[in-house]
């Protein structure tokens, strides 16, 4: 195999991404901006959950507890303790990380159907507790002060900075979901999917593998959930943990393929694409979790490989571009 | 002093509750014994039972406990759509397709129940006096309500043990395969297996309405319970589920008098986890 | 004579029922050993014991002068033990190829994903593989999956090869050319354990054989040995003058 087609894998997602960034420029409108600040924030969330869910095939319905944790964390330190940002997020991410290492001791062990039941629990728990925390503002959460944004040069720019920063970060999760998938580790995480036992059998130590999966992709949402709320002003339980964003993300992993690095982004990207339309019409604004769940339904029942997973299924050369 | 008194108050009161909750754990433990499915639609189904009731009492005027039996027909008759439609096609797929499926579902109605009922909370009024025994006072609609679930529990045995129908849904439970290969329609039987479950959770919907206010989120606190009870009295057994039950109301009933009542779902999570850990098979034995 | 394996008094319960009792016997270097015995004696389970998968209530294990009797089945692949199952476990969206390298990845010599990828190309050469190296382990036969095992176990180098039945569901040719790979494999250097029912090929290959029935070992020595002794003839017919019978009419 070539060199080139071997990295196609992984230029295609970056490309794709960059033409994301860029495009907000060429149309030179603000909600644009905010649109692709939003597919930029789902590929990253998106990709991040994929190294769990695709790689090692560990389904997780309260991942975006991560985001919410990371979000309140870095919050926190921003608002309460007057931090700059970038250690805010980067404080965010290995709080999530450290907070997913905990979790991971406790459930990680557990397996296939009674993994996801617990993590069912986690994100409610996690909101159920943040409510009563004091010191993260209970259920009226936290508000930040207009003039930390004086620091980044006025909000108007503090906000341009947080597109820049949430694009670099899902360029991030693009090639940290490249690496791991062509790593030796990503092998064994492959392996585990596929058939546990037989992998610990072969070798594979398959608690520590698990548990650095499990890290690993809660990092980048803790990050995002820092700039998120950063740009946001404030941050209330509700926000932070959203009982439909589990769905969300599960939905975007599927439809586009779990277990490769572009399948998250086209999910991403097409779901995101399909809300935006949703949430302007009328007509199903109010059912589009509805619409989210049966669309989920659709991806079980028919393409449960997604659409790069059902693209990889038709010829041997596809298998090996579409990384 | 007072927390002995507050424990002697609220005991009995869960013991009722747990009786209910029991009839939930059990509607979502039958469907995981007959077909290894977890029915993650549990909780919005819940809710539509307890729905069901307001409708049928504040816009029908029919008594909520007769309104009962609609209830469980439509419970019924949408866990046999919901089999049909979602579930068959993964039925034999690994477990995570038919949890993502439910999953589904759940969603699916949560969003037209929204879109429905918003998610204000709703109430039924209806009171049935209430009993004094000693120093405890009971109020009516509990009493009944336990006495509806032990009805229920009693009615769902009768049905197993002593009907053909019951009998083929213990076959396909113990081994499917067999069981088609002694001509048992395993497609109906499953699809019956699931609406008896989904039944039982709008029953006891329907039966916890008549407690406490309620909205279209509030099947996920139940769904919880659920789980819990079914990991306690392990996967697949009913009669566990329903002394799971009762444990779980009865540790409901103690921890008001020690934490804030909202503490409640935390607990309840680190005790699911604990028993996922330390027992998976449950207190009281799984089925599987 | 270096013992690479010591199965000392091993005794394995599954709730009330005595799956092994008290099995013992030492593995030297280099030598093919059978286990065979009726269905349900606990031959697979005495594999599942060696390889971690189901530690023993009782008894000791040694594998290379070390206790292994707790070990974790990944901690003794990196000693260098590796198994196939029974019922095989392929890594069914994985091709051949990537399959393989599993093995050499996570075991004994933990290579790196490019020379894995040469050991893998080697191996499956080896086993007959080497055109399907690109397909999915799902595509595979029956026979082929078995070989897909046999090269993941061999992958890794390991010095204990655990066969658990390589011979069940293949045609007599199949068998035969299976026989002539696990006797290039033992003179490669590899120690072999084999489950095995098809009588011919274990007794003609296999150096030493250990019958067990009910958990229990009834009997230990040569294939000729084994043949003759009555234990073992009753414990596959059920009645020893039923045997004797058969064999003097035969």
């Amino acid at each position: 195999m070539k060199n080139w087609q071997k990295y196609i894998g992984l230029f295609l997602p970056l490309l794709a991404v960059a033409a994301l960034v860029i495009w907000p420029t060429i149309t030179g409108k603000a909600a644009t901006r905010e649109s692709v600040f939003t597919i930029l924030k789902a590929i990253a969330l998106v990709s991040s959950l994929n190294i769990l869910l695709g790689y090692t095939g560990y389904v997780s319905f309260g991942h975006i507890v991560f985001f919410g944790f990371g979000g309140y964390l870095g919050f926190y330190l921003l608002s309460a303790r007057d931090w700059p940002l970038w250690i805010a997020i980067l404080l965010g991410g290995l709080g999530s990380g450290l907070l997913a290492f905990l979790l991971g001791k406790a459930i990680l062990r557990l397996r296939g159907a009674y993994f996801a039941l617990a993590t069912i629990g986690v994100n409610e728990a996690m909101r159920a507790f943040i409510n009563k925390f004091e010191p993260f503002g209970g259920p009226t959460g936290m508000t930040l002060n207009f003039k930390v944004y004086q620091a980044y040069g006025g909000a108007a720019k503090a906000l341009e900075m947080c597109f820049y920063i949430v694009a670099a970060l899902a360029f991030l999760a693009i090639i940290l979901s490249y690496i791991v998938r062509t790593s030796k580790f990503g092998l064994g995480l492959l392996a585990i999917r596929e058939n546990e036992d037989a992998a610990e059998v072969m070798g594979v130590v398959a608690p520590d593998a698990k548990t650095w999966a499990y890290v690993l992709s809660a990092i980048i949402p803790g990050m995002i959930g820092a700039v998120f709320f950063f740009k946001n002003g404030n941050v209330e339980p509700p926000d932070a943990f959203p009982l439909h964003a589990s769905i969300e993300l599960l939905v975007m992993v599927m439809l586009g393929g779990q277990g490769t690095v572009l399948g998250p982004i086209l999910g991403a990207f097409a779901y995101q694409g399909m809300r935006g339309y949703l949430v302007t019409s009328p007509l199903f604004k109010n059912i589009q979790l509805s619409v989210a769940g049966a669309l989920l339904l659709l991806i079980v029942l028919f393409i449960p490989l997604g659409a790069v997973g059902w693209l990889r299924q038709r010829a041997t050369v596809l298998r090996r571009v579409l990384t | 002093m007072q927390q002995i008194n507050l424990l002697l108050a609220s005991l009995p009161d869960g013991i009722l509750l747990g009786l209910v909750y029991g009839v939930a754990a059990m509607g979502l433990t039958l469907i995981w014994g007959v077909m290894n499915v977890i029915n993650l639609s549990h909780g919005p189904i819940i809710a539509l039972g307890m729905f069901g009731t307001f409708l049928i009492f504040i816009k029908l005027g029919i008594n909520p406990y007769l309104g009962l039996l609609l209830v469980a027909a439509a419970g019924l008759l949408l866990g046999i759509l919901i089999y049909l439609v979602a579930v068959h096609r993964v039925i034999n797929a690994p477990h995570l397709s038919s949890l993502l499926a439910t999953f589904s579902v759940n969603m699916i109605i949560i969003g037209l129940g929204t879109a429905v009922f918003t998610t204000s909370p709703y109430n039924v009024d209806f009171s049935m006096g209430s009993f004094k025994i000693g120093s405890l006072t009971l109020l009516g609609t509990r009493l009944i309500a336990a006495l509806a679930a032990i009805l229920v529990t009693g009615a769902l045995y009768l049905f197993l043990y002593r009907t053909r129908p019951g009998k083929y849904i213990r076959a396909v439970a113990n081994n499917r395969a067999a069981a088609e290969l002694m001509g048992i329609p395993s497609m109906r039987i499953l699809a019956l297996s699931f609406g008896l479950g989904t039944m039982l959770a709008a029953i006891s919907g329907a039966l916890i309405a008549t407690f406490f206010p309620f909205s279209i989120l509030s099947g996920s606190g139940y769904e919880l319970k659920s789980f819990v009870i079914c990991v306690l009295g392990g996967m697949g057994n009913p009669i566990g589920a329903l002394l799971g039950g009762l444990t779980l109301g009865v540790l409901e009933g103690i921890v008001p008098a020690f934490l804030e009542t909202s503490w409640v779902p935390v607990i309840e999570f680190a005790l699911f986890i604990l028993i996922l850990l330390v027992r998976p098979s449950g207190l009281f034995g799984a089925k599987r | 004579m270096t013992v690479l394996l010591s199965v000392q008094g091993v005794t394995k319960r599954f709730g009330g029922l005595q799956a092994l009792t008290q099995v013992t016997f030492d593995l030297p270097e280099g030598q093919i050993l059978g286990l065979i015995g009726p269905n349900g004696a606990g031959k697979t389970t005495l594999f599942n014991a060696i390889n971690g998968a189901y530690p023993p209530e009782e008894g000791r294990i040694t594998f290379r002068d070390k206790d292994v009797t707790k070990a974790k089945p990944y901690n003794l692949a990196r000693m260098g033990m590796a198994r196939t199952h029974q019922i095989v476990q392929p890594l069914n969206e994985l091709t051949a190829r990537e399959n393989v390298m599993v093995g050499a990845c996570f075991g004994r010599e933990h290579q790196s994903l490019g020379r894995a990828g040469r050991i893998a190309d080697e191996v499956l050469e080896f086993v007959g593989l080497a055109p399907r190296a690109g397909q999915l382990a799902s595509s595979l036969n029956v026979a082929q999956k078995k070989r897909l095992e046999m090269a993941r176990a061999l992958a890794a180098h390991p010095f204990l090869l655990l066969l658990d039945e390589v011979l069940a569901g293949l045609n007599s040719s199949e068998i035969a050319a299976m026989v002539q790979t696990v006797l290039k494999i033992r003179s490669q250097g590899v120690t072999i354990i084999m489950i095995e029912h098809v009588m011919k090929a274990v007794m003609n290959i296999s150096d030493r054989i250990i019958v067990l029935d009910y958990g229990q070992q009834i009997a230990e020595g040569t294939p000729a040995e084994i043949a003759k002794d009555p234990r073992v003839i009753e414990a596959y017919l059920g009645d020893p003058k039923l045997a004797q019978r058969l064999m003097r009419e035969a």
